[in-house]
């Protein structure tokens, strides 16, 4: 018989939650613990209480603005910077040195200014995702089929016509790339700031769950974010993979 | 042209907060925020503070670099276990790892060993899954050439498999190294009662911007020395390498 290893690597997952079942019943401390059977019951019963609904649905709103923002923001931030080596040169080494500070840092100063409210995990989601986006949208910028640039410009295409005709189109594949990387970069954000604020929100979840020594809510409630997170960031690939393609397709 | 921009960002700053037109409780002077850098230095608080944030990401290091070379090492000697084990480590290090940053304050408290599981956890990753790239990418001319002219397993493991490695593998201890620091300046911020995210998250709450960004200039200097001294060893690593 011929071994895959798709199935064995079910297999693994499957001796690895009997492992965790059994082990959490015999000598796991209920208070701290939960096997999977109680963590899976617990995040059903989760499903059902509104409160956490609305505050995990508020989340998902949150990513899902952070992530526009960025998304849009990057891009019109990077086609300056990779069309002019003037602004690049004046702004990539700032926005390099913006990039390499650890922005969790600077999480209190958002809190300051945002609010405990969805703004600061917004703002916080944007900074975290945006970078991604400028860095691959200049780089890609930069790397246009200099001969396609080079025809344009024989055939009298105007600035603009070279913009909307040549630059944007041939950015369409890196721009996925930017959007799969920013999109983590966007949940590590608003992840943060919703573990960060406690008062409201998926915060405020974590640490009544952890206050309460209920540990099946609170390995329930991390299931069902990470589950968002698996979900969001899949679908980011199979986009980069379906759609920014195109170019090989047509080249 | 560069320094010009850094210059009318911060010559800005300073004036900005220094009038009014900048809230100085969001963005206080640069000077204020230079003396308060000189006075933590000074009263040892910033180095109190560094040293337990450091000692956090030490241990977290040395655990995950273990744990990941060991299972690494271990994962890439069977083309088939890295196709049972690789996609599943790499899928779970697409669920943001701070989502478990919850259950260890459960299980280990406020305190550092919460850290140091959240650091562990997330420098784990990127070693495990270079060391699984790096060994199995080994040229099986080099084993077999090896083999041929009789050399013992630990010659084997010491004179190819660990050379031809190494570059990979390296590359992924310094993005463990990083992202363990991160995750631990993370944690720090979110829950915690010592190291540098904890100093941050204080005086930012007991409103004392100044201090707040000594504490930070302090964090982004460690994090850019850790940078550098890392990008250092694992260029010298490569050129030992190719020599």
């Amino acid at each position: 018989m011929k071994r895959h290893p798709y199935a064995v690597r079910l297999g693994v997952i499957a001796l690895l939650l009997i492992v965790w079942e059994v082990l959490a019943r015999r000598f796991g401390n209920p208070l701290f613990v939960a096997p999977p059977s109680a963590t899976l019951a617990a995040t059903a019963a989760l499903l059902n209480d509104p409160a956490v609904v609305q505050a995990l649905l508020a989340a998902l709103g949150e990513i899902a603005v952070a992530f526009a923002i960025a998304v849009a923001a990057g891009v019109l931030i990077a086609l300056p910077l990779g069309l002019s080596s003037f602004w690049r040169g004046a702004m990539l080494p700032l926005i390099l040195g913006l990039y390499a500070i650890p922005q969790v840092t600077v999480l209190p100063l958002f809190v300051r200014i945002f609010g405990l409210g969805p703004p600061t995990k917004i703002a916080f989601g944007v900074t975290h995702g945006i970078f991604v986006v400028i860095l691959t949208v200049v780089a890609a910028v930069r790397t246009v089929d200099p001969i396609l640039l080079r025809a344009a410009a024989s055939l009298g295409a105007t600035r603009r016509q070279v913009i909307f005709d040549i630059v944007l189109p041939s950015l369409v594949p890196s721009l996925f790339t930017g959007m799969r990387l920013a999109m983590s970069g966007v949940l590590l954000g608003v992840l943060l700031a919703e573990l960060y604020v406690s008062t409201t929100g998926i915060g405020f979840f974590t640490q009544a769950f952890t206050n309460a020594f209920a540990p099946a809510k609170l390995f329930g409630l991390i299931l069902l974010l990470a589950a968002i997170a698996i979900a969001l960031n899949e679908a980011m690939r199979v986009a980069e993979r379906r759609l920014g393609r195109w170019r090989e397709n047509t080249a | 042209m560069q320094i010009a921009c850094i210059a009318v960002v911060f010559g800005g700053w300073q004036i900005g907060s220094t009038t009014g037109a900048l809230d100085p409780l969001i963005l206080p002077p640069l000077s204020a925020i230079a003396v308060q850098l000189g006075a933590v230095l000074r009263a040892g608080s910033a180095w109190a503070a560094a040293g337990v944030t450091l000692a956090e990401l030490a241990l977290a290091f040395a655990l995950a670099a273990a744990a990941g070379l060991l299972a690494g090492f271990a994962i890439s000697r069977s083309a088939f276990v890295v196709r049972v084990f690789d996609p599943l480590i790499a899928g779970l290090y697409a669920v943001p790892t701070i989502l478990l940053f919850p259950l260890y304050l459960l299980f280990f408290g406020i305190g550092p060993p919460s850290k140091i599981a959240l650091g562990t956890t997330m420098a784990f990753f990127p070693i495990v899954l270079s060391t699984i790239a790096g060994f199995s990418q080994v040229k099986r001319v080099h084993i077999a050439a090896a083999q041929s002219m009789g050399a013992s397993a630990p010659q084997l493991f010491w004179h190819v498999l660990v050379p031809d490695a190494f570059p990979v593998v390296i590359a992924g201890l310094r993005m463990g190294l990083v992202l363990g620091f991160l995750a631990i300046l993370g944690g720090e911020t979110i829950t915690s009662n010592a190291g540098l995210g904890h100093e941050i998250v204080t005086m930012a709450e007991s409103l004392e911007p100044a201090k707040m960004f000594a504490y930070i200039v302090v964090a982004v200097a460690l994090a850019s020395v850790l940078n550098a001294l890392t990008s250092y060893v694992e260029m010298r690593g490569r050129r030992h390498e190719s020599a």
